[in-house]
């Protein structure tokens, strides 16, 4: 048991702690704000089983995007505290679904006691392919080289939930503005950290995009970062949320699965395959895909968190 | 040399830890929101600052330590910001700062 | 026991949490928040395979890794559309249950709104 060892089992007994309370406290907003606790230790996790970049943008979305969701989702459904409250289920179906979650808990345990020795593994030929892209980070070559295919259908499906959403509005106030207006004393505190954190925040974003070439990083959590400081000015009520409607928000949404689209074909019918990069234009291929993704990304997190339309068009 | 930077970051990083401790307990302890965010400041500032002094020696070039101070600023600039807002919410305040307005206007 | 292993069972309990959150609990943001943990849970377990994955210079296989990360903002974006359903729901009902027997005088018109 070495020291290292100890400290790891001590990080995931207060992650465990941190999740069980999520589930059993009394009051939504006191399980939000575990929840987002429990995300930001969970990064350290993924830090310790060496996945960096998986760190960041878990930090990012599931501890900071998600956080603020849950949360503005929380504080508006305080008032359905009280009635929910009584509406406990039996005690049968408590005990049912505690079986149930320990038979499911016991069977992912023993998957993963039971993991193969030695482990499969595919990071030889993730290393051997590395010179076709010229990148130095291998996840990021992943993502955008040797599975590229995943990440722009995950473009996609950014773009259905929002479209999802959008489209919750009612029809009177179709294509208009997302969320309710917000306004903070212009000389107060959020208005100062509003005007004072977006400019670091947007180099940190930005940075955080490109040393993904190299370095843990990358597209997904340089986007999250530009989001949030979108989200930081709309919530001081500096600038407000652009319209649903509005053709250069949607041109900057279909930006990202759109170019990457057009590469794809480009390579079907100039390359040998779909997604095929050119040996010698792989890396700036990919840049521009990636600088359009993390714009793409950018924007559609920051609309899916601000939410479905409530204000309606031309006000 | 080597063994002279291990201590100082050791040291650093226990008194850094310490205080983390310390701001922990007085977040559990204390018995209003107000002596809470007092106690949380602590960790943010000195706790924070004691481990990023600690990890300096460690950073092995100009940049890394200038990252870790710019990690320490933002989480001093971010932690100061929202105990504010925390505190104003806290008190019942709706505080004008132009005109110096306490309390909610009613 | 590795630390690989460790964090393995902690995933599989945070996934057996996550799970009994979800059956259990009445309010829908809840339920939410306990398949988030679901999805932690399952996902860290990807990171255990990972990291077992270990070859080649690299602190772990970069498939799997990617595959999480797709993973994770694939799960942020389905829960921001399943917490727009449930904004709209109470802002249609007065109400954020998944009770289908409404009690009598909440709520406005469906019609409306």
């Amino acid at each position: 048991m070495t020291v290292a060892l100890a400290l790891e089992m001590a990080l995931a007994a207060v992650v465990l702690g941190v999740a069980t309370w999520t589930i059993a406290a009394r009051e939504t907003f006191a399980a939000v704000v575990g929840f987002v606790t429990y995300g930001l230790m969970l990064a350290l996790i993924w830090v310790r089983l060496d996945a960096v970049d998986v760190a960041l943008v878990e930090a990012a979305i599931g501890g900071g995007l998600g956080g603020v969701l849950l949360l503005g989702a929380a504080a508006r459904l305080r008032v359905t505290e009280t009635l929910a409250a009584t509406a406990r289920p039996g005690a049968t179906v408590r005990v049912g679904a505690a079986l149930l979650s320990a038979t499911v808990a016991a069977a992912l345990a023993t998957g993963v006691i039971l993991l193969p020795d030695p482990a499969p593994t595919l990071a030889p030929a993730a290393a051997a392919n590395a010179t076709a892209t010229g990148l130095g980070n291998p996840v990021t070559n992943v993502l955008m080289a040797f599975r590229a295919m995943d990440t722009m259908l995950e473009k996609v499906v950014l773009l259905l939930a929002l479209v999802g959403v959008w489209s919750l509005a009612p029809d009177r106030l179709w294509g208009g503005y997302p969320g309710p207006r917000h306004h903070a004393d212009p000389l107060g505190t959020l208005a100062f950290l509003a005007r004072l954190l977006p400019p670091v925040g947007i180099v940190v974003g930005i940075y955080v995009f490109w040393t993904g070439k190299d370095h843990p990083g990358g597209a997904f959590q340089g986007g999250t970062i530009l989001a949030a400081m979108w989200l930081l000015v709309m919530m001081a009520g500096i600038a407000d949320a652009p319209q649903v409607s509005s053709r250069r928000l949607r041109i900057v949404l279909i930006a990202g699965p759109g170019i990457f689209l057009a590469v794809g074909l480009a390579g079907l019918a100039i390359g040998s395959a779909f997604l095929a990069y050119p040996v010698a234009y792989a890396k700036p291929l990919i840049l521009g895909i990636e600088i359009a993704m993390t714009l793409t990304i950018a924007a559609t997190l920051g609309l899916l968190v601000a939410g479905a339309p409530e204000r309606s068009a031309r006000q | 040399m080597s063994v002279a930077i291990n201590i100082i970051t050791i040291v650093a990083i226990t008194a850094g830890a310490f205080f983390f401790l310390a701001g922990t307990v007085g977040l559990l302890r204390f018995p209003d929101t107000l002596t809470r965010l007092h106690a949380l400041t602590k960790a943010d500032n000195l706790g924070l600052g004691l481990v990023v002094l600690g990890l300096l020696p460690q950073a092995g070039s100009l940049r890394g330590g200038l990252k870790l101070l710019c990690v320490w600023a933002l989480a001093l600039l971010a932690g100061a910001m929202v105990s504010q807002l925390i505190a104003r919410e806290a008190s019942g305040q709706r505080g004008d700062s132009v005109t110096g307005h306490d309390g909610p206007v009613s | 026991m590795s630390a690989a292993i460790v964090f393995g069972l902690c995933g599989a309990a945070a996934a057996g949490l996550g799970l009994y959150g979800l059956i259990a609990d009445p309010q829908p943001l809840r339920k939410i928040v306990a398949f988030n943990l679901l999805g932690s849970g399952v996902f860290m377990v990807f990171g255990v395979v990972a990291r077992r994955g270990a070859a080649s210079g690299f602190g772990g296989d970069p498939v799997p890794q990617a595959l999480v990360i797709t993973g994770v903002v694939v799960a942020f974006s389905a829960t921001a559309l399943a917490v727009a359903l449930l904004l709209r729901l109470f802002q249609v009902t007065g109400s954020a249950t998944l009770n289908t027997e409404e009690p009598a005088g909440m709520g406005t018109d469906p019609a409306d709104a």
